[in-house]
């Protein structure tokens, strides 16, 4: 059991390191799948917002991290 | 098959399972330098027998999902994998983090397990084994889905295993060679590499799995990568600069 959960919480830890950085990739995703599914014409923008939001996403938060 | 899009999978499979390889062997030859081969090397195997059972019976399910739900889901896997990967990496680079240090790691994996050698002697080769058996179990997971995820979406599965392959086959022989940890393997650029690449994967497919028709469609990954890695050596230069203001 106790290796069981180990197991699982270092499966998870491959994704979830810093619950910031995790949320913020999710919110991104989340904004460009709403584009592309509700806005006509939108897949291009949902494209756009999710390559430029990423990239903001990492900026911002290295540099908060290291601030920290 | 398309050279465009699978160089880029094959090279971030290999590299990637090189990282993963890296780690792994440190704490099989820790165990192995503790306890002898036969446990290390059963503990390996176990490892990687119960890891071949789950590729087997989890990877013909692949064939059942519909292609964009799979890029969708692989894609933000990816992103959550990938940047927390380049993040690690910028920060290591930028000195705000230890490198990580494949001797300190074998000294601090072999001094536990002489600790625990102290304490339950009697059990010992289960522990070692145990140790061997997670580091290849768990080190491997982390293989499979990066194969996984830079094949999967455009049935480059075959490649992306044969760059992992290679990559786990190289440390096994230098490792076996060497007979102690690969600390000169620039682990750091290596992460920092696979980062900006699994990250641009990661875009590219949460993209199609949205429906995104991308301009220069697989061409657009080298694209995203640059910008990526652009970002990244600029977060590198500003955290520098930030910790050097920021210091007495």
């Amino acid at each position: 059991m106790n290796l069981f959960t180990t197991a699982l919480r270092e499966l998870i830890g491959l994704f979830i390191d810093d619950g910031w950085l995790a949320a913020a990739i999710l919110g991104v995703v989340a904004v460009a799948a709403i584009t592309a599914s509700f806005i006509s014409g939108g897949r291009l923008a949902a494209g756009a917002i999710l390559l430029c939001g990423l990239l903001a996403v990492l900026l911002v938060n290295a540099l908060a991290a290291a601030r920290r | 098959m398309n050279w465009t899009s699978a160089a880029p999978a094959v090279s971030a499979a290999f590299l990637g399972s090189m990282v993963e390889a890296v780690e792994a062997l440190t704490i099989v030859l820790a165990v192995a330098s503790v306890r002898g081969w036969r446990a290390a090397g059963l503990g390996a195997l176990s490892g990687l027998a119960l890891l071949a059972v789950i590729v087997l019976a989890l990877g013909p399910l692949l064939n059942h999902v519909p292609l964009h739900p799979l890029q969708f889901l692989i894609g933000i896997l990816l992103l959550l994998f990938g940047m927390r990967w380049l993040r690690k990496a910028i920060l290591r680079a930028a000195g705000l983090i230890p490198l990580h240090d494949e001797t300190k790691a074998f000294a601090q994996e072999t001094e536990q397990l002489r600790d625990q050698a102290r304490r339950h002697e009697a059990r010992l080769d289960w522990v070692a084994g145990l140790a061997s058996f997670k580091a290849v179990l768990l080190e491997g997971i982390e293989v499979v889905f990066i194969v996984l995820a830079v094949g999967a979406g455009h049935g480059l599965l075959v490649p992306a295993s044969i760059g992992a392959l290679a990559a786990c086959l190289l440390v096994v022989a230098i490792g076996f060679v060497l007979h102690r940890p690969l600390a000169r393997v620039p682990e750091n650029t290596l992460k920092f590499v696979v980062g900006v690449m699994l990250s641009a994967f990661g875009v590219f497919w949460t993209g199609e799995g949205l429906g995104v028709v991308w301009p220069g469609e697989d061409l657009a990954i080298v694209a995203f990568a640059v910008l990526f890695l652009v970002i990244a050596l600029l977060a590198v230069t500003l955290a520098r600069r930030q910790n050097a203001a920021a210091l007495p």
